[in-house]
């Protein structure tokens, strides 16, 4: 249906192609923090998953009987894989990562009709069913950079058990959730642990490529405020209570996916809310969601789980937020 | 002098664009050599027309009389013959012919003699036909006749509204106007003011026309005219919308479905109001209007003062004609106007702007994508709409569900279109919805009239059938009675000696006669009184 004889008639400036890469490049710098503290696994998952999301994307494109183009070129396959990337570990087997993309992109994607038609994030999706299948393989976390061989080795099957012992480490959510299950106070869990600074970097990272997206309005400001608010708000009550027992809103949104999941996982347009009370509810419900897993939850971490259930509630959450019209 | 106020409200959504505006005064357009004169310029009925082929007509008579309320006359801008009475191209989306009065011009231009008057000496009646003799239609585009938005009946008129935005890229034949008379806008303004009786003027232009706003102003402070003001109003379309002016301007909304007149308010354009002081003051009808022509592809873009009922060809010629032959012609802006389908058709009162693109200027016909759901046109709709959830609504031809999320209140600015990122031609499929809504309503009416019908007759037939049955009964029953007479007649005999005399009288049997079937028959001729009203 594309008359363009009717108005209006002027060129139409943004793309999807372009935003998708606009939030691309504002993950530059969480994704250098991550380099940097991890070392060189963090790239090599990118790439992997790079080249399986868009070698799958373009299969199924083909199954479906669908053209390639525009959709291959378009971005959102790769930006896919790099939310996932950058959710796991940076010692993850290659495998795991071409797995998780593939799935990420046939599962949460092209199953449901490609481009616009998902309701769940694909790249949680992707995350979620390797992190079930794969429990051991998702700990493969690190606390300080690890040489390029070494991480080769260890992403590429090369290494032994003793290697990968001696190259991984608890993260800050790990440790506090360890120590309060030894009855250990939140000081003593997280205190000394090495690499707490590298994810507040991370975090911090994140958050400046996503203002710099919420300031050219490429997402919405309400779901990462929602988000933060929601994780803020509800850490601070606890902290309030007991702050022996519960890490600070500060240590909640420096830690995990905080930042990373705020602006650019939970901002995802095609499954998330899209009215204005709709953003706000659903971010929220991340937000609290997140730190309810945190705290109570199977998982040290839990942007993957919030998202998908804030997801259900989408259809529900825009019917019922509709903006007042104008002169109703 | 006293320096422009500052809008204090915003309306919401709305996009910054490109302005394109040219810094030109006016220049008068060149007498056209021919006059093509479309008898109906807007909504309501077509003028009837009241000239014939050969007569010599002058400028400013009137070529047809308005026939309906909803109908202003239409005049000749200048002088010359009628060459013809027929269906031509007009300006108009579909591109359609219609009924034109063609004059070939002579180059005399001469007028009917003006009839001036002191319109602030009339009263609000009075003004109204002036304004309404004259042809005086809104010129901000819609060309809604005048004299009926002068006409509250029983509201009460508090503000009138001037909409000076043109918000819309590349028009500017308002804002040439209103730099080149704005004492006589003002004048015309002050008139409006008494038409209606209202109290208050705000004159809202948007800040990027300083020349207009200072030209204005200094009127203003010349006139001295407390209860007008001048307001300088955000650059951001869609500003000049009739509802988000009002917004920006007062703070209040429009009902919807409703009139500004619902809230007290009446608006028109600064050309509206400058052809009505020329109506009253001057006595002169509406046969020229400002025109931008104007874009990347004409050689030399221009304000023109130009004859109504000039061929568009002629303009552009006197804009240094087509840079691309290629180029698509648009009657009003860009966001809003819509495409001709020639340069033969006429200026009509409501065109602002004749806009030239080239093919690179325009949106491209590419596939659009699919909806990334992302809500950007939902930030920029001033209507507070989900553009959105319409589009998938209108795509699943799920009309009921667009009304839903109030498809009515749609006002097509385009802003929702302008920024999707999938290039998905939304207001195609708003437009579409609405059609085929308005297709469904007068079907379900022309069978609701056919129901109605049918179950009237079916009621009126069983009805005669009853009357039949009832009369056929009477008259059973009065043969009955006969009989029955007749019957004892002859099982008496004596009194039967009796009776045959009567009988034998041809007078009385006749009396007798004409009682039974006048009883019987009476039912049977009555029709009752609700079949009347019925058929």
């Amino acid at each position: 249906m594309n008359a363009p004889l009717s108005s209006p008639h002027l060129p139409v400036r943004p793309t999807v192609a372009g935003l998708m890469r606009r939030v691309l490049i504002a993950m530059i710098p969480g994704t250098a923090a991550m380099v940097i503290c991890f070392g060189i696994g963090v790239l090599v998952n990118l790439l992997v998953a790079l080249l399986a999301a868009l070698a799958t994307e373009a299969v199924l494109l083909r199954l479906r009987q669908r053209p390639l183009q525009p959709f291959i070129t378009d971005w959102t396959a790769v930006l896919t894989a790099a939310l996932f990337a950058l959710a796991l570990p940076p010692l993850a087997p290659w495998w795991l990562t071409a797995l998780g993309a593939a799935i990420a992109i046939a599962l949460g994607k092209q199953l449901y009709g490609g481009l616009g038609q998902n309701p769940f994030n694909p790249a949680m999706v992707g995350y979620v069913v390797v992190l079930i299948s794969f429990p051991t393989e998702l700990t493969y976390w690190t606390q300080q950079p690890v040489g390029i061989g070494a991480s080769l080795q260890a992403q590429f099957g090369a290494a032994g058990p003793a290697l990968l012992d001696g190259l991984t480490g608890a993260t800050p959510l790990d440790a506090l959730r360890s120590g309060l299950a030894q009855e250990q106070l939140v000081d003593e869990a997280i205190g000394g642990l090495a690499g707490r600074w590298g994810w507040a970097w991370i975090n911090g990272g994140f958050l400046l490529g996503g203002l710099y997206l919420v300031v050219k309005r490429d997402i919405s400001w309400r779901i990462p405020l929602a988000v933060l608010a929601g994780m803020g708000l509800t850490a601070l009550l606890f902290w309030l209570i007991d702050s022996d027992r519960y890490a600070s809103p500060w240590f909640h949104w420096s830690s995990g996916a905080a930042m990373l999941g705020a602006f650019f996982i939970a901002t995802d347009p095609v499954s998330g809310a899209t009215t204005p009370r709709g953003k706000l509810i659903f971010g929220a419900g991340i937000g609290v969601l997140v730190y309810v897993i945190r705290s109570w939850g199977g998982y040290p971490d839990g942007m993957a789980f919030a998202v998908l259930l804030m997801n259900l509630t989408v259809p529900l959450l825009d019917a019922h937020t509709q903006p007042r019209v104008y002169g109703r | 002098m006293s320096t422009a106020m500052q809008a204090q409200w915003q309306f919401p959504g709305g996009l910054h664009l490109d302005a394109h505006k040219l810094d030109a005064p006016i220049r008068d357009a060149r007498l056209p050599t021919q006059l093509i004169v479309p008898v109906s310029q807007h909504i309501g009925q077509p003028a009837k027309v009241m000239v014939e082929i050969g007569q010599r007509v002058l400028g400013g008579q009137m070529l047809a009389a308005a026939e309906g309320y909803v109908s202003t006359p239409v005049h000749a801008a200048t002088s010359g013959r009628v060459v013809a009475i027929e269906d031509r191209p007009v300006p108009h989306p579909s591109g359609l012919a219609a009924t034109c009065v063609v004059i070939e011009t002579d180059s005399l231009d001469e007028q009917v003699p003006a009839d001036p008057a002191d319109g602030f000496a009339l009263d609000a009646t009075d003004l109204r036909n002036r304004v309404r003799q004259a042809g005086v239609v809104g010129l901000g585009g819609a060309a809604f006749p005048s004299f009926i938005k002068l006409n509250p009946g029983s509201n009460v008129v508090e503000t009138l509204v001037l909409n000076g935005a043109e918000c819309e890229p590349y028009i500017s034949c308002d804002q040439a106007l209103m730099a080149a008379q704005p004492d006589a806008i003002l004048q015309g303004a002050r008139l409006l003011l008494h038409a209606l009786g209202a109290q208050h003027c705000l004159f809202g232009v948007e800040d990027n026309k300083p020349e207009a706003i200072a030209a204005l102003q200094a009127a203003a402070d010349a006139l001295g005219d407390e209860r007008i003001r001048i307001v300088t109003v955000p650059t951001r379309y869609p500003q000049g919308g009739e509802k988000q002016l009002i917004q920006t301007l007062t703070g209040r909304e429009v009902p919807s479905h409703g009139l500004p007149l619902d809230i007290g308010i009446v608006c028109h354009n600064p050309g509206t109001a400058l052809a009505v002081w020329k109506a009253v003051m001057q006595g002169r009808a509406l046969t020229q209007r400002v025109v931008t022509i104007t874009g990347p592809g004409v050689a030399e873009p221009c304000n023109l003062r130009v004859h109504i009922g000039t061929p568009v060809s002629e303009l552009l010629e006197q804009a240094g004609g087509l840079i691309d032959p290629d180029a698509r012609l648009i009657m009003g802006g860009p966001m809003m106007g819509f495409a001709l389908a020639s340069a033969q058709v006429p200026i009509i009162k409501a065109t602002n702007c004749i806009l030239a693109l080239r093919p690179e200027d325009l949106r491209p016909d590419t596939p659009a994508m699919p909806c990334i759901r992302c809500g950007a046109c939902a930030d920029v709709c001033p209507a507070g709409l989900l553009p959105q959830q319409l589009y998938w609504h209108a795509k699943a031809q799920e009309f009921d569900k667009t009304q839903d999320y109030k498809l009515f209140d749609c006002i097509e600015c385009g802003c929702c279109a302008q920024v999707c990122p999938s290039h998905i031609p939304l207001v195609q499929y708003y437009r579409h919805a609405k059609t085929e809504i308005w297709a469904d309503e007068r079907a379900r009416r022309k069978a609701d009239v056919a129901r109605q019908r049918h179950e009237t007759r079916l009621a009126r037939l069983e009805r005669e059938e009853a009357e039949k049955k009832a009369a056929r009964e009477a008259k059973k029953a009065a043969l009955r009675a006969r009989a029955e007479q007749q019957a004892a007649q002859e099982a008496q005999p004596g009194a039967a000696a009796q009776t045959d005399k009567p009988a034998d009288d041809p007078v009385a049997a006749a009396i007798a006669r004409a009682k039974a079937k006048g009883q019987a028959g009476k039912s049977e001729s009555r029709p009752p009184a609700d079949d009347e009203s019925a058929s």
